[in-house]
C-alpha cells in the first residue's frame, strides 16, 4: 500500500525512537503538520521562533542522549534555524532538522519563501540533503539519523519540497544503514594504547584535559576510573563540565580564558597532557606556543581532523573516548604496573596543585548590601543540591555558572560552547524540561541575552514547563563591558542597556511568575520560592553592575598570564 | 610546497561545492582543480593542486575525508605519479611569425587545432612546467587567449 511522504516521514521518525519534535509550521510543511495531528505519540512543541526550535532540540538531544529533531518551513523558517544549527555543529550535538522547500518544479525560480538552505547550511552541518524524489525520502531520513548520532555527532539537515511530502510512496523495509564513504573509527589502535599507557606511567606531573567528547561518548565512568586509578588531576573545558565530578578532590574545574588559576598553572607545568575528547580551542589554549610547553601530549578523539589541528600531538589515538579509555584501563590493570606506586608518585604533583589552589582559589569579593552574581550561582547550587539541569545564555552569566555550579554529572550543564549563542538558554531549558519533566531546570541568564529569545516564555507556558530563569541583571552587556573596562579604557560603547523591560511584569504578562531580589538577604527566599512554584518563574537578581569574571586570560596571552580577583 | 591531491567523490549534486566551500571556508589555497567522471558511473575524480606546508596539507586531507561524500583522498606527492595539464593557446600568427610559431609548437610536440588568417589555436599537453615554458616562449609573439584544464594526475603502476 502506498502512503504519503508525510506519513512515511512520521513512521520513519517513530522507527528512530523520536517522540518529541520542536517546530513551527508554514506553507511548505503544511502537509507534514496535517499528518502530525494523526500521530499522538509524537509530541510537537510549537516554539515562537525557529531558532528556539533548534536550541530546544539541541538541549533535548543532550538530556535524552539521542538525536533531537526540529521541523520548520521554507525560506525564513529555514534561515532562522541557521544559528541553532551552527551552534549544534560546533558543540557536536546530534540533530536532524527538517526544512520545508518550495515544490521541486519551482526550485531555482526565486519562488515565494524559497531559499537554498542546503547551500546556506553546507558549512555548518555534518551533512545535508535535498530530497527530490519521494522514493528517496525514507532512506535519506534513516541515513541522516545514522550520520547525526554516530562518529563525532552533529546536525544533519533534510530539505523537503512540498510536492515530495504530498506524493505517495511504498514504505521501504528497515535495513541497516551501510555507507561506502562514512565509517567512523570507534576502536583504538592497540599499539597506540600501549604507547600512551607506557608514556603516562612514566609521567611525574600528568593532567587529564577533558572535553565534550567524554560526554558525547558517555564515558564519564571510564574517565573517572582512569583518573582515580593513577591519581591524575582533571581539568575540563566548558563543554566537558560534568564529564568528571566537579566536587571530586582531583577536579581542578575549568581551564582556559576563565579557568581556575590552579588548572591553568597545572597545564603550564605538566609533563604529560592527556586530552580526551577536547579540541584545543583558542579559548582553552590562549597563546598556542605557551600552551603546555613542557608536556608530551596524548590526544584521544574520534575526529581525526581534530588531532594536530592546533597543537602538535605526540601520541594520537583516533577512537571513541569510551572505547579508548576502556582499553587504557584494561591495559593498566593487566600490565603488571604497580598502581599504588603510581598513585604515590603523583602525590607531590597533587600537593603542588593544592598549593596553587590555596594561593588563588576560585572566589569573589563580598560587599555588604550588594548581590554578587557568583553568590546567586552558589546559592542555586546549594538549594538544588547540585542536582539541577543548568542551561545558560552567553557571556558573564555563562562563565559564572560554569565556575560556581560544580557539575557532578554529564549533561547537567547545557551551554552554547563553540558558537556562543546569546538566546540559547531559555529554549534549551524548555528542551531539557521536555526530556526530563521531573527535573529542576534553571536557565542562568543575563539581562541582555535573555531578551534574545524571551518570546519562548509563551512556549514554556503552553507546554507547562516549570523552568526557572535566573537573570543576573546588571543593566549591561556584561562580558563586552568587562573587555571594554580592561582593554578599551572603560569606554562603554553600546554595552549599556538603558531601556529594559520590568522582568517581573514581563513574566506575569506571559502567565509566569516574576520574582525580584535586590539585596543579598533576598536571594535565598527568592530561589526557594521559585523552586517551590509549579510554574515558569523569572527571578530578577539585581546584581553588582561592574562585576567581572575572574580569573581572566586576555585574548592571545599565555594562560599563565591571568588577571585575578 | 605544492601538493597534487586526487579525490574520489560520490557523483552527486552539490558535492563540488562541498569541496570548494571547505577550501574557501578554512582559508586553504586552490591552484587548480578539475573534475570528471571515472570508470564507475557513481564516482567522480577531482584533481586539485594546492600549496601549503605539511601541517596544512595534512589538515586539508583530513577535512576532505570528513566530508560524507568523499570516498578517498590521495596525496600524489607521497607516490610516483604522472601529471598532465592541457592548454589551448590562441597565438598571433601573421605571415612574418607563422613559421616561427610552427617550429616552436613542434619542439613542444603541440598541435595546431584551428587556423585563421591572423592566428592559430594550438593545443599543448604536458607537465605544468612544460605548458608554462611554451607560454613564456610564445608570449613575445603575441598570445591572445589561454585556456587550461588544470592538472590531472595518476599514480604510476607497480614495477
Amino acid at each position: 500500500m502506498k502512503i504519503t511522504g508525510a506519513e512515511a516521514m512520521m513512521r520513519c521518525l517513530k522507527e528512530q525512537n523520536v517522540n518529541c519534535i520542536f517546530g513551527f509550521p508554514g506553507g511548505a510543511v503544511i502537509d507534514i503538520y496535517d499528518e502530525l495531528l494523526r500521530h499522538e505519540d509524537i509530541t510537537h512543541v510549537l516554539v515562537r521562533h525557529e531558532q528556539a526550535a533548534v536550541h530546544a532540540a539541541d538541549a533535548y538531544a543532550r538530556v535524552n542522549g539521542d538525536v533531537g529533531v526540529a521541523l520548520v518551513t521554507s525560506g525564513p523558517g529555514a534561515t532562522n534555524t541557521v544559528t541553532g544549527i551552527a551552534s549544534a555543529y560546533l558543540d557536536s550535538i546530534p540533530l536532524v532538522v527538517f526544512t520545508g522547500q518550495v515544490p521541486t518544479g519551482l526550485i531555482g525560480n526565486d519562488a515565494f519563501q524559497e531559499v537554498d538552505i542546503v547551500g546556506i547550511t553546507r558549512p555548518c552541518t555534518k551533512h545535508n540533503y535535498l530530497v527530490k524524489d519521494v522514493k528517496d525520502l525514507v532512506p535519506t531520513i534513516r541515513e541522516a539519523f545514522h550520520i547525526a548520532r554516530t562518529g563525532r555527532p552533529g546536525p544533519v539537515l533534510i530539505d523537503l519540497p512540498k510536492d515530495v511530502v504530498s506524493s505517495k510512496v511504498k514504505f521501504p523495509e528497515m535495513k541497516p544503514v551501510k555507507m561506502r564513504t562514512y565509517r567512523p573509527t570507534y576502536e583504538p589502535h592497540p599499539g597506540q594504547i600501549e604507547k600512551a599507557c607506557k608514556a603516562i606511567s612514566k609521567a611525574k606531573r600528568p593532567v587529564l584535559y577533558v572535553g565534550g567528547g567524554v560526554i558525547a561518548s558517555k564515558s564519564n565512568v571510564e574517565l573517572t576510573d582512569l583518573a582515580h586509578k593513577l591519581n591524575i588531576p582533571v581539568t575540563m573545558t566548558l563543554m566537558g563540565l560534568g564529564g568528571f565530578p566537579g566536587t571530586d578532590p582531583l577536579s581542578m574545574g575549568m581551564l582556559g580564558m576563565h579557568g581556575t588559576y590552579f588548572a591553568n598553572m597545572a597545564v603550564a607545568e605538566c609533563d604529560m597532557l592527556i586530552a580526551v575528547g577536547s579540541r584545543f580551542d583558542d579559548r582553552v589554549t590562549g597563546k598556542l606556543s605557551d600552551f603546555a610547553p613542557r608536556a608530551k601530549i596524548i590526544h584521544i578523539d574520534i575526529d581525526p581532523s581534530s588531532i594536530s589541528k592546533n597543537v602538535k600531538v605526540d601520541i594520537p589515538i583516533v577512537a571513541d573516548c569510551k572505547h579508548a579509555l576502556t582499553a587504557m584501563n584494561n591495559w593498566l590493570e593487566n600490565s603488571g604496573l604497580d598502581l599504588a606506586a603510581q598513585v604515590a608518585a603523583h602525590e607531590p604533583w597533587i600537593n603542588k596543585i593544592k598549593e596553587w589552589k590555596a594561593k588563588h582559589p576560585l572566589g569573589y569579593v563580598e560587599e555588604t548590601g550588594i548581590i554578587k552574581p557568583q553568590f546567586v550561582v552558589q546559592k542555586l547550587h546549594e538549594l538544588t543540591h547540585g542536582d539541577a539541569i543548568i542551561s545558560t545564555e552567553v557571556g558573564q552569566n555563562q562563565m559564572w555558572a560554569a565556575q560556581f555550579y560544580h557539575f557532578n554529572k554529564p549533561n547537567n550543564f547545557l551551554t552554547s560552547g563553540g558558537l556562543g549563542v546569546m538566546g540559547y538558554g531559555l529554549p534549551a531549558a524548555i528542551g531539557a524540561q521536555m526530556a526530563a519533566p521531573d527535573r529542576t531546570v534553571i536557565d542562568v541568564a543575563g539581562d541582555g541575552s535573555i531578551q534574545m529569545n524571551i518570546q519562548e516564555l509563551a512556549t514554556a507556558q503552553q507546554y507547562h514547563c516549570p523552568v526557572k530563569v535566573a537573570i543576573l541583571n546588571n543593566n549591561y552587556l556584561g562580558m563586552v563591558r568587562q573587555w571594554q573596562e580592561l582593554f578599551y579604557k572603560r569606554k562603554y560603547s553600546a554595552t549599556v542597556l538603558d531601556v529594559e523591560p520590568d522582568f517581573v511584569k514581563l513574566a506575569e504578562a506571559y502567565g509566569a511568575v516574576g520574582l525580584r531580589a535586590t539585596k543579598p538577604s533576598e536571594v535565598e527566599p527568592v530561589i526557594k520560592e521559585a523552586l517551590a512554584t509549579d510554574n515558569t518563574v523569572i527571578m530578577d537578581f539585581v546584581v553588582n553592575r561592574e562585576e567581572g569574571v575572574y580569573p581572566m586570560v586576555p585574548a592571545g596571552k599565555a594562560t599563565t598570564e591571568m588577571l585575578l580577583v | 610546497m605544492r601538493h597534487t591531491l586526487s579525490v574520489l567523490l560520490q557523483n552527486k549534486p552539490g558535492v563540488l561545492s562541498r569541496v570548494t566551500g571547505l577550501f574557501s571556508g578554512r582559508g586553504f589555497n586552490i591552484e587548480s582543480l578539475s573534475v570528471a567522471p571515472t570508470i564507475e558511473k557513481e564516482v567522480s575524480c577531482l584533481t586539485l593542486v594546492t600549496v601549503g606546508d605539511e601541517a596544512i596539507v595534512e589538515q586539508i586531507t583530513k577535512q576532505l575525508h570528513k566530508l560524507i561524500d568523499v570516498i578517498k583522498v590521495t596525496d600524489m606527492s607521497e607516490h610516483e605519479y604522472v601529471e598532465r595539464d592541457m592548454a589551448l593557446i590562441r597565438v598571433k600568427a601573421e605571415s612574418s611569425t607563422r613559421a616561427e610559431v610552427l617550429r616552436t609548437i613542434d619542439i613542444f610536440r603541440g598541435k595546431v587545432v584551428d587556423v585563421c588568417p591572423k592566428s592559430y589555436v594550438i593545443e599543448v599537453t604536458g607537465s605544468a612546467s612544460k605548458v608554462q615554458a611554451i607560454i613564456d616562449i610564445l608570449r613575445p609573439i603575441g598570445i591572445q587567449e589561454i585556456v587550461r584544464t588544470g592538472m590531472v594526475a595518476m599514480t604510476r603502476g607497480q614495477k
